[in-house]
């Protein structure tokens, strides 16, 4: 079983950090659970929100950021309507996930690829297009068919349509994507 | 007679397993009986005013009502027959309701029961006779045991009001705990700068007489009319020309005796004076140590001594005290910790109980409030505290939780990053448990503002190692149950939330007081609800942790309570007895003193009736236990209202009919 050294392992600048870039104070988290309780990906997870509270509160930097369930995260933010400390625990996980990226600790490639497909037809088409997320997904990822029997009902009900419905402000979508690209580099 | 019967409802509480109304009907068949009734609630103003009502109108005799237990409402239906005008002891009380409803499912059956016990109660009502209650003299004192702040408050409160009190402390200062105790959660306030005043109080004020290092050696008497006698122990100086100047502590060559007041984590002399608020500020000699009593050479102190007090051959004394009341206030010690070899068994000299570490962070106390390691005079940077070390553990025999270790130890954590801005504090938890005024939020105060690192489990083991600098480290291995994981710490010094059990010797007084205690050593309450404060000796009331651990606060609550309950009793001119006391057959007495032998409350003495010897019960001593009863040959000595003829009667009613 592994030993966490908790006076060496302790990392209190990530926990600062973390505070720093979701806005909330971690300390506050009293560890009632509410949040995990409430998680509808909570049955997916491999480490609970609540103990990825905790593992902040505690600065165990890699607890925190090495796991699937930053990635399975809904971003529902049930968590964070029902903390009794008013965190914003969906902020905190979302500051994570971009940590997580910075440091290379992506746990779930597809699932990363599958966001970065989304915010691409965005980026292009100023919404999302359905069928250019398929694709994109399938490209990043390689992988093949694997959710094609829903297609024909999908494409029946016009859920996919084949050309991607352009928005009037495209453009300004657009901006904002490069002024989030002008800011981290 | 004319008996009248109340059975009673109790809302559903009996109804639901008794036919109430079969009962009533059955109990209208049993002699003498000539009313019989069920009501919703007895004890209710409606069901007390029916029975007057009933009395009146049938011109009852007596009353019998099925019902609860009689430990809570005999007094209330006793009162009730009074105001009806009856002989409040022309009443008696079936209990179906514990004995009956509460036990046993089948309706039927538990009907049965219940006439059954209506039918004894009418048998032994049947011979109950008239009572009058004895008036007695008071001694308006009252005896405080102990010294701590639930003594204190007790003794200054009833002086406030012009009781004399007469107060014991066990040691040479009184103070208690709460004397040792650097600050004072959840304000952080001094805790000798709050208790002090108070201590001084105590010393100053004309109604208090103050036995230091004294201790209660035998209680005779009842309530009202206790005698004590107190075991002066000898100081070998004459507190009355000791004036506290300290020059003998000071020259004094024997330097090694263990410092009890500072928790043994120093040293004192031995002669000593435990700190400087001591009441009363007087020296002390520990003969264990002393060269000149244990090998009669060295006698500094006396030479030295400005007003010639050393008295080397002082010996105990006992003195005798008067008193109406005893408050019982005698604290708590620490749980034996040393039980736990994961922590040490007390091996470690950097693992320390919560009491050191207060001594410690004193001002007063022997590092003049520098955190200091035991072993090394390191200042520690990583510092465990571990909660319930001897709460809520059974294997030990100690489930109850100590209750206060929490508060204290988020308090202890707290002053820790007062003291030391760069060290680290990690709390092992099991649940923190905070339920008083500002309590919760200074537990979060800890966490939050002071970022002391709480982590929910046990700690499974604290190992010593010696780390590359050749220091000792103690790697304290636990659980995060938060986390799910195994964590370790590498502390400097490890702190244990020690909890408490009722104080040394406890045991020893509860039987001088005749109370009941517990397997904790904590002195049992009359009502654990409803009567938090007495004991089941009239006249002894507790107050503070030796009733079961509380807080600063909670302790001098029921310190003035206590004091209010002996400022009620005093407050009558005269007391009255129980008159359910023995009386002596002087016809049957034999005059063989067997009874006088037996009794536990020197209630029975011997008298010269026209010439013959006799036994003669003191009716305001005897508590009416009745062990003369079952010890007199000749049946000549009875319990009144407890007569064999009527426990006879009872037993006929069940058995023969």
């Amino acid at each position: 079983m592994n030993i966490t050294r908790l006076d060496k392992a302790r990392d209190l600048k990530f926990k600062r950090q973390v505070e720093e870039e979701s806005g909330q104070n971690l300390s506050t988290c009293y560890q009632c659970g509410k949040c995990t309780a409430g998680c509808p990906g909570a049955q997916v997870y491999d480490r609970q929100v609540s103990q990825i509270m905790h593992a902040v509160q505690l600065g165990l930097k890699e607890e925190a950021l090495k796991n699937r369930s930053l990635w399975l995260c809904l971003s529902c933010s049930t968590c964070s309507a029902r903390c009794p400390n008013n965190i914003d625990v969906a902020a905190v996980m979302e500051t994570l996930r971009m940590m997580a990226r910075r440091e290379g600790w992506v746990q779930d490639r597809p699932i990363e690829s599958f966001w970065k497909a989304f915010l691409d037809t965005v980026h292009a088409t100023g919404r999302s297009y359905e069928l250019g997320v398929m694709a994109d997904y399938m490209g990043r990822t390689l992988r093949g068919w694997g959710n094609l029997e829903i297609a024909p009902m999908a494409l029946r009900k016009n859920k996919m349509p084949f050309i991607p419905s352009v928005i009037h402000g495209r453009k300004e979508v657009a901006r904002i994507f490069k002024r989030y690209a002008e800011k981290r580099s | 007679m004319k008996i009248g019967v109340f059975v009673c409802h109790c809302g559903s509480n009996i109804e639901a397993t008794v036919d109430t109304a079969t009962v009533a009907k059955i109990a209208l068949t049993y002699p003498d009986v000539v009313f019989s009734e069920d009501t919703m609630y007895t004890c209710s103003e409606p069901g007390q005013e029916n029975i007057v009502q009933a009395i009146k109108k049938h011109g009852l005799d007596g009353v019998v009502v099925a019902s609860c237990s009689p430990r809570m409402h005999e007094p209330t239906f006793r009162r009730t027959v009074e105001r009806a005008g009856l002989n409040r002891y022309m009443f008696e009380m079936a209990n179906i309701r514990e004995h009956v409803s509460w036990i046993g499912r089948d309706r039927e059956a538990n009907t049965n029961k219940a006439a059954e016990l209506v039918r004894l109660a009418v048998e032994k009502l049947r011979r109950n006779a008239p009572l009058y209650a004895k008036q007695f003299d008071v001694t308006k004192r009252v005896l405080v045991i102990g010294g701590g702040v639930a003594g204190i408050q007790a003794a200054l409160d009833a002086a406030e009001s012009g009781i004399g009190v007469v107060m014991v402390e066990r040691e040479s200062t009184i103070g208690g705990k709460m004397a040792k105790l650097d600050k004072t959660f959840p304000t952080i306030d001094c805790s000798s700068c709050v208790l002090a005043p108070k201590m001084v109080d105590v010393a100053q004020n004309p109604n208090i007489t103050l036995y230091a290092h004294s201790e209660v050696e035998s209680i005779s008497g009842f309530v009202g009319n206790f005698t004590v006698k107190i075991r002066k122990r000898a100081t070998y100086v004459d507190w009355d020309k000791c004036t506290g100047c300290g020059t003998c502590t000071e020259k004094c060559p024997t330097k090694n005796v263990p410092d009890a007041f500072n928790e043994d984590i120093s040293t004192c002399r031995a002669i000593n004076i435990p700190f400087p608020q001591a009441i009363p500020k007087k020296a002390t000699i520990n003969p264990d140590y002393c060269r000149k009593i244990k090998e009669g050479k060295c006698g500094v102190c006396a030479k030295v001594c400005p007003t010639g007090a050393i008295v080397y051959d002082m010996v105990d004394e006992i003195v005798e005290e008067k008193v109406g009341a005893i408050i019982a206030a005698t604290g708590y010690d620490l749980v034996d910790w040393t039980v736990y070899k994961e922590y040490g068994g007390g091996t470690y000299p950097d693992v320390i109980t919560s009491l050191q570490y207060e001594r410690m962070m004193s001002a007063s106390g022997p590092t003049a409030g520098h955190i200091h390691r035991p072993s090394d005079g390191m200042e520690p940077k990583n510092i465990v505290f571990i909660q319930c070390v001897g709460s809520r553990d059974c294997s030990i025999g100690r489930p109850y939780c100590s209750g206060f270790c929490c508060m204290y130890t988020a308090k202890q954590a707290i002053m820790t990053k007062d003291h030391l801005p760069d060290a680290e504090a990690f709390v092992f938890y099991m649940d923190i448990r905070a339920p008083g005024k500002m309590y919760d939020e200074f537990t979060r105060r800890a966490q939050e503002e002071y970022g002391v690192q709480y982590i929910r489990g046990r700690v499974s083991a604290i190992q010593p190692t010696v780390r590359p600098d050749g220091r000792v480290g103690y790697i304290v291995r636990g659980a995060d149950t938060l986390l799910g994981e195994s964590v370790e710490v590498d502390a400097d010094m490890v702190v244990l939330a020690v909890g408490v059990e009722g104080s040394k010797g406890a045991g020893n007084l509860a039987e001088k007081l005749r109370i009941s205690y517990d397997h904790y050593g904590f002195f049992m309450e009359s009502h654990v609800k409803l009567r938090p404060v007495e004991t089941n000796t009239a006249g002894v009331y507790l107050a503070g942790v030796c009733q079961g651990p509380k807080d600063i606060p909670a302790s001098v609550a029921q310190g003035s309570a206590a004091a209010a309950k002996v400022m009620a009793l005093f407050s009558k001119p005269k007391l009255e007895n129980d008159p359910q006391v023995s009386v002596v057959d002087i016809k049957r007495c034999v005059a063989c003193g067997k009874c006088i032998q037996v009794c536990p409350y020197q209630a029975i003495e011997e008298v010269e009736i026209r010439g013959q010897k006799k036994a003669h019960v003191i009716e305001t001593v005897c508590q009416g236990c009745g062990v003369c009863t079952a010890t007199c040959p000749q049946g000549a000595i009875q319990v009144a209202h407890f007569t064999d003829n009527q426990l006879l009667a009872e037993v006929n009613a069940l058995c023969l009919s």
